[in-house]
């Protein structure tokens, strides 16, 4: 015991010498420090514990390790080392830390106190490892990474990690945490399979760090169950589960009685040596026999309120192509489910399909049919599901099966699922409800969507695009559906279930549904609010998306596995394989598992170098395209396994801002896009609220696992991410001549100038030019936000603002999906009070669709609004030309506060401010008209001016500092609110991009203006709106320069956030140039062109659009490149 | 899944002459039909089904006892290797459906009774040319002649697809406005009622449809076989009886269209696809 101890002093304080921290608290602290379990306490302790030797460590290691494998050694590092790649068990030398923990048991009776440090070491050394190894990708975040993967390791890395010891200087410890890290991923999957007493809580925790730090997509699946240390010890007390299988064994397994889900369900999984478990989970029956899905990130013990342990292994989500699993076993055990669910009436088919699936069956487990005629009645009954049909049935199915000769079972299988794929009900979940008039119909769930039934006759069905909102309260369950074309407003349809309880679940099951196959990358639970109340609930595995990536780079040989009849309990054919696993822990470790499992963790770490890969190539074909965007997302975010998630929730701020910060740009993005801006505020609140609630999620847990948030390593974690990024940067100069259009309220009429130019530059150098552009331009105000970060403040923000609106009732729940950017447009329309309001916003949408166009996103729906938008406009033009009269203003000057883009939040705070300026001048109707709304300067861009919502803009205000405050949030930038401006006719000359590449100098006037003058009316916020321009997932920054003549605004979305590294970067410049008349336009113009070319040689003006306002006399040019 | 493949493959069609009470029991009174016409049509109907097609014809001679009896279509549903044998609105057609039953059970059809259930589907009704099936699922359309409860016998008859109801706005069938056209093709009115029906049925389909809009509701009803050659046949209506959709098919490159009058029999409310159940015996597994 006090070798290991010492060792895990030792790592400890390894780790934060190299970070040259803090040199000295000896050995001594960590006793002290034991009691504290928490990352907080590891911290701490870690810097007083670095003036401890190194060499110490280097020894204690080796010694660890021995008595680590004589004491537990050979049981865990089976199951890990099947899982880790070869490179990984190098880390040994940790593992022997681990032993430490997972003889806690052991050591528990002798000495309390031991026990007790062994927590906080094991704790302690997670974060050493992660700020040695990998401080430039990582900031330090606290790894905790489990002892019981790494004695896994032990043994096969021991070699190894003598070497590596020896040969940092500092310690071999620090370079093992690093190592650990990697491992860690891998070993996650591993971990699984360990023994649940010991490994489960060290597993969690370390999971839950690793996750979050992990930039590649590891599949972590530990769960973060912070206790004390001492805690652990105590409570080894072990549950038995019994978990019915697909082929009617029961497994019985142990677990940990505070173990979480996922620890049952990865030990199921490898028992059954199952990769592709995204598709499968764990049910159990409630205390009024519903079936439930046991939460894998929530202890079981809470979730199964009567004491049996029962559970049973299904298909959770039914994939719509078998045909696309990787694995036979994964088919196979889709196969046997399906069979349970025909048996059992779930799935009703036909009297031939059923023979048809039968005989399938029966040549995949019996192979050809056996002309001896005598067995077949036998063995055929086992394959007629329980038909009631039993002779017939049973003659069909031989026939069919006489048919099939040649077939191998995997070819079977293949059949099989190829038919069963087809049937209506497949794959669809019901519940019983009553619609709003009492009638009882059926909801079903699937992965295109809800379906209605009533009897059994389908007789509604809401596609996932199609709903906006998931809810429910009390037993009501609701759903919020974007209108149709025809239609202006949302509408919600509500159902009545039996019970709260059924209510919730199919929420949750909608919910997950969702995520699991429309969203490429799961959403962060909302963070936890006081204001909140309801469930946070959200589906935290890995995605269809996600999974198809991860088993594409399975390439394991096919596992063995033996087909059993469903019938046959008795014989369980997957035994000895199985056995072996759970065995595991008192068995010594197989020789033979490390190279099979050894594929799992490096299959990960392919799998983002290839998706780098492809996200480049993709990225430079289309920059625009939503689907990159999201890919990029999925790829930037490291595959997370269920249990990664939650590693990432409680794992470091910094960490988990990094990792989730592209999703949740994405989701703000779609957001604010998707859901209608119906009551400005409110609409905008709602449609925020998810993406907010992603963000703040982690937060929320990260503090209340005491971990403490490491601002500064935020920094080098993005520092990291965007080295490994390649970023393309488009720049967009816009330029704008406003003539001193007094009365239009919208400040900006706009014209852009859009100069887009893909450079790939490291988004890092993106920013200064940015501010360099702004400065030199005008004024200096450059508000560049990380974009990442600051998506989760303005989520949260939003957030808030919906969630008093809403009734606070603590069982309702909302959940709004979010996928599709382009699809926002409509809802935007809904949202306009006043008819006038509603024909601006239409134009608006206009804009945002031309813009998406710009940026070349297309989508067939755009297509369709726009011409509608079209006529709309023609309309509109016609009647709101009485409403704008030019009046003469003076252009006021917004005090626009000069933000550095750098990670300082106060740059959203200037973004802001700039609205607010403008407020001043506006009346504080939300609603404000075009003409109430003064005219002045151009904010073209900020999306955070809200004239029309004011609002919002308060909210925002007022909400941002609170969070700055906070820890965590410091470098989330805040998000700019879309709102929606007021409508400024203006002209619009364009200027094709045909010219542009040819001309060097911007003659505006002599430029060949397209005269095709299409007046249309802009609103500064529509592009916004769009996504700003259209750009889906796109985080901008918008700096505002005024002059008294000129108006530049720099605005930087970020498109994509990082994909396994890539990241798209646009600029866009916007040069507004606002004067009366005496000012010389075209000079101006011209001016303004050429010191944004100057400025950025790299960059090209793709397109200059002069907008001129409808009553102003003069008109804008456009000159182009 | 045993029944599922692309629609249009048919090996047999049943038909029943025209009986020389055509057009007597027409509920609206004088329809003022042509008897000679309405048989010469028939004849010209059951040789494209038969020779140009390739289909093997079954005819039921004509009853003059049941003078709707020629409406086929009405009197089954028949999917893979199940008929459904339907329960008409009217009273005086479900004496009709014994013919059907007779040769549906001669092609060892397995025949499922919707009367059988008349206990528990008491006031289910269903006529064929209400159902619409796609070759993926089916759409009953919820009209004057077929209810609900039908509605619910046909999707408990035919458990592997989807069955979805849809309000027949236009017509007083559903298939009086819309047809089949192709494998995934759904030829429809351009009337504001098919358009309703359109948009439901794209709301509750899992599935993309291509779709063919005409501008006459009686253009809308075809009759499509996909030969085996894999040819695609057209039934359709001829351009002097409906004159503003003859661009529309032409629109359908590389099929064979076969423009066959209906006249007559559009006068009673019927169309080409009701003198026709088509049935296909070669089921692909």
């Amino acid at each position: 015991m006090t070798t290991e101890v010492g060792s895990e002093t030792e790592v400890k304080k390894e780790p934060e010498k190299e970070k040259g921290e803090e040199p000295a608290p000896t050995a001594d602290a960590q006793p002290t420090d034991s009691p504290a379990p928490e990352q907080e306490n590891q911290e701490v302790a870690a810097p007083s514990e670095n003036t401890t030797p190194e060499a110490p460590e280097a020894t204690t290691p080796e010694k660890k390790k021995e008595e680590e494998k004589e004491k537990e050694g050979p049981v865990k590092e089976k199951g890990i080392s099947r899982f880790l790649p070869p490179w990984l068990k190098k880390q040994k030398s940790q593992t022997q830390v681990t032993p430490k923990e997972a003889t806690p048991l052991e050591t528990t009776p002798t000495d309390g106190g031991v026990a007790t440090v062994e927590g906080e070491e094991e704790k302690a050394e997670p974060e050493q490892e992660v700020g040695e190894t990998s401080p430039p990708v990582e900031p330090p975040v606290e790894n905790q990474e489990v002892n019981g993967v790494e004695v896994e390791e032990r043994e096969e890395v021991k070699s190894e990690e003598g070497e590596k010891e020896e040969s940092h200087s500092t310690g071999s410890a620090d370079t093992q945490p690093a190592k650990e890290e990697k491992e860690e991923c891998v070993e996650k999957g591993a971990e699984e399979s360990k023994p649940p007493e010991e490994g489960e809580q060290e597993k969690e925790e370390e999971a839950k760090e690793e996750k979050k730090e992990e930039d590649k997509s590891c599949k972590p699946e530990g769960h973060s169950i912070l206790k004390s240390p001492l805690k652990l010890t105590k409570k080894m007390k072990v549950a038995m589960c019994h978990v019915m299988m697909l082929d009617g064994t029961k497994f019985p397994c142990e677990v940990e009685k505070r173990a979480k889900g996922q620890i049952l369900f990865f030990k199921v999984c490898e028992h059954l040596n199952l990769l592709e478990k995204d598709y499968f989970g764990l049910s159990y029956r409630d205390n009024a026999d519903q079936k439930c899905w046991l939460d894998p990130t929530k202890e079981i013990k809470r979730q199964i309120r009567n004491n049996n342990w029962q559970f049973s292994f299904n298909v959770k989500f039914y994939p719509p192509d078998p045909s696309q699993l990787t694995e036979d076993i994964t088919r196979y055990l889709l196969c046997l489910q399906l069979r349970e669910d025909i048996s059992s009436g779930r799935l009703p088919c036909s009297f031939v399909t059923h023979a048809l699936l039968g005989s399938y069956s029966l040549q995949a487990e019996l192979g050809d049919h056996d002309s001896d005629e005598s067995r077949l009645p036998d063995y055929v009954s086992d394959f007629t599901f329980g038909s009631a049909q039993g002779k017939e049935m049973e003659e069909k199915v031989v026939e069919l099966h006489k048919s099939h000769r040649g077939m191998t079972p995997a070819q079977a299988d293949a059949q099989f699922l190829e038919n069963a794929k087809k049937l209506s009900m497949y794959g669809v979940d019901l519940h019983h409800a009553k619609d709003s008039e009492g009638v009882d119909i059926m909801l079903g769930v699937c992965s295109s969507g809800l379906l209605i039934y009533k009897d059994r006759l389908r007789i509604n069905r809401f596609a996932w695009p199609k709903i906006l909102k998931i809810s429910y309260k009390r037993n009501n369950f609701y759903i919020k559906i974007r209108p149709g074309e025809m239609e202006q407003f949302e509408s919600t349809v509500g159902f009545k279930l039996p019970s709260h309880r059924a209510a919730k679940r199919v929420w949750k099951v909608c919910v997950e549904h969702h995520t699991f196959f429309r969203l490429t990358a799961p959403e962060q639970p909302p963070k936890a609010k006081f204001l909140t109340l309801g469930s946070k609930f959200r589906y935290s595995g890995r995605t269809q998306a996600q999974s198809r990536q991860a088993s594409s780079l399975i390439d394991r040989p096919a596992p063995y596995f033996q087909r059993t009849s469903s019938k046959r309990i008795s014989r369980s054919l997957d035994g000895a394989p199985v056995i072996n696993v759970t065995d595991a822990d008192s068995g010594p470790p197989f020789s033979s598992t490390p190279g099979e499992n050894g594929h799992d963790p490096a299959l990960e770490l392919n799998s983002d170098s290839k998706d780098l890969d492809k996200t480049q190539d993709e990225v430079l074909k289309h920059q625009a395209s939503i689907s990159e965007l999201k890919r990029s997302f999925m790829e930037a975010t490291p595959e997370p396994r269920p249990s990664q998630w939650e590693k990432r929730l409680t794992a470091s701020p910094a960490t988990s801002l990094r990792l989730q910060g592209p999703g949740s740009f994405e989701e703000e993005i779609n957001s604010l896009l998707f859901n209608n801006p119906a009551s400005v505020c409110s609409g905008l609140a709602t449609s925020c609220s998810t993406s907010r609630q992603t963000a703040g999620g982690d937060l929320t847990q990260l503090t209340a696992e005491k971990t403490p948030p490491r601002t500064d390593l935020t920094l080098p974690d993005l520092k990291d991410v965007s080295k490994q990024a390649e970023v393309e940067v488009e720049e967009t100069v816009v330029i704008q001549e406003v003539r001193k259009t007094p009365k239009l309220p919208c400040p900006t009429p706009e014209l852009v100038v859009t100069a887009a130019v893909e450079t790939e530059q490291p988004p890092q150098e993106v920013e200064p030019k940015v501010n360099q552009e702004a400065i030199q331009e005008v004024e200096p105000e450059v508000n560049q936000e990380v974009n990442e970060e600051a998506n989760p403040e303005v989520k949260e923000e939003t957030r808030r603002a919906s969630m008093s609106s809403e009734s606070e009732s603590e069982e309702e729940a909302e959940y709004h999906p979010q996928v599709e950017v382009n699809t926002s447009v409509n809802q935007i329309r809904e949202e306009p009070e006043e008819e006038e309001r509603e024909e601006k916003e239409d134009q608006e949408e206009l804009k945002q669709e031309e813009d998406q166009e710009e940026l070349k996103q297309e989508e067939q729906e755009e297509d369709q609004e726009e011409e509608k938008q079209e006529e709309q406009k023609e309309e509109e033009e016609k009647k709101e030309e009485h409403e704008v009269e030019p009046e003469p203003s003076e252009l006021p000057e917004p005090q626009l506060p000069i933000v550095e883009t750098d990670q300082s939040p106060a740059v959203v705070l200037a973004s802001e401010a700039v609205p607010v300026a403008e407020e001043e001048g506006n009346t504080d109707d939300p609603m404000m008209t075009p003409e109430e709304a003064p005219n002045g300067h151009v904010h073209p861009q900020d999306p955070a001016h809200s004239e029309g919502l004011p609002g919002l803009v308060a909210l925002e205000e007022e909400e941002v500092e609170p969070r700055v405050n906070g820890e965590t949030e410091r470098h989330q930038p805040q998000v700019i609110c879309c709102s929606e401006p007021p409508v400024v006719k203006t002209e619009m000359v364009t200027i094709s991009d045909t010219f542009a590449a040819q001309k060097t100098e911007i003659a505006t006037k002599e430029v060949p203006i397209v005269h095709t003058e299409t007046k249309t009316i802009t609103y500064e916020a529509a592009q916004l709106d769009g996504g700003a321009d259209g750009e889906p997932g796109v985080l901008m920054t918008a700096q505002t320069i005024t002059s008294e003549s000129l108006c530049t605004t720099t605005t930087t979305h970020i498109t994509k956030t990082l994909k396994g590294g890539l990241s798209e970067t646009r600029i866009e410049k916007r040069i507004v140039i606002t004067g009366d008349s005496d000012i010389d336009h075209d000079q101006a113009l011209a001016q303004a062109i050429k010191e944004a070319k100057e400025q950025h040689p790299d960059m090209s003006v793709t397109r200059v659009v002069v907008h001129k306002e409808t009553e102003l006399e003069e008109e804008g040019e456009g000159g182009e490149n | 899944m045993a029944g599922m493949c692309p629609y249009g493959r048919f090996t047999h069609a049943v038909v029943r002459g025209i009986p020389e009470t055509f057009g007597r029991a027409w509920e609206g009174g004088e329809s003022g039909v042509d008897l000679a016409k309405a048989q010469r049509q028939f004849g010209v109907l059951t040789g494209a089904l038969r020779q140009k097609m390739g289909l093997q014809l079954i005819v039921i001679p004509p009853d003059p006892e049941l003078p709707e009896s020629w409406r086929v279509e009405d009197l089954a549903v028949v999917q893979g290797d199940t008929a459904l044998i339907t329960r008409p609105f009217r009273q005086q057609r479900r004496s009709e459906a014994e013919a059907v039953r007779r040769v549906v059970s001669e092609l060892n059809l397995s025949v499922v009774e919707m009367g059988a259930e008349e206990g528990g589907s008491a006031g289910a009704t269903l006529e064929g040319s209400d159902v619409l099936f796609t070759g993926r699922e089916f759409f009953v359309g919820i009209s004057s002649h077929t209810n609900h409860r039908g509605a619910e016998v046909l999707a408990d008859t035919f458990k592997d697809f989807a069955v979805s109801t849809v309000p027949v706005c236009g017509g007083s069938r559903l298939k009086n406005i819309c047809s089949m056209g192709g494998p995934d093709t759904i030829i429809i009115s351009n009337s504001n009622g098919a358009k309703k029906t359109l948009h439901m049925m794209e709301q509750l389909t899992d599935h993309h449809y291509e779709v063919l809009t005409v501008p006459e509701d009686a253009a809308a009803n075809c009759v499509y076989v996909r030969g085996p050659s894999k040819q695609d046949f057209l039934l359709h209506r001829p351009p002097d009886e409906c004159p503003d959709s003859a661009p529309a098919f032409q629109k359908l490159t590389d099929y064979t269209l076969l423009p066959t009058a209906c006249s007559e029999a559009s006068k009673l409310g019927a169309s080409l696809s009701s003198f026709c159940l088509l049935i296909n015996r070669k089921p692909h597994f």
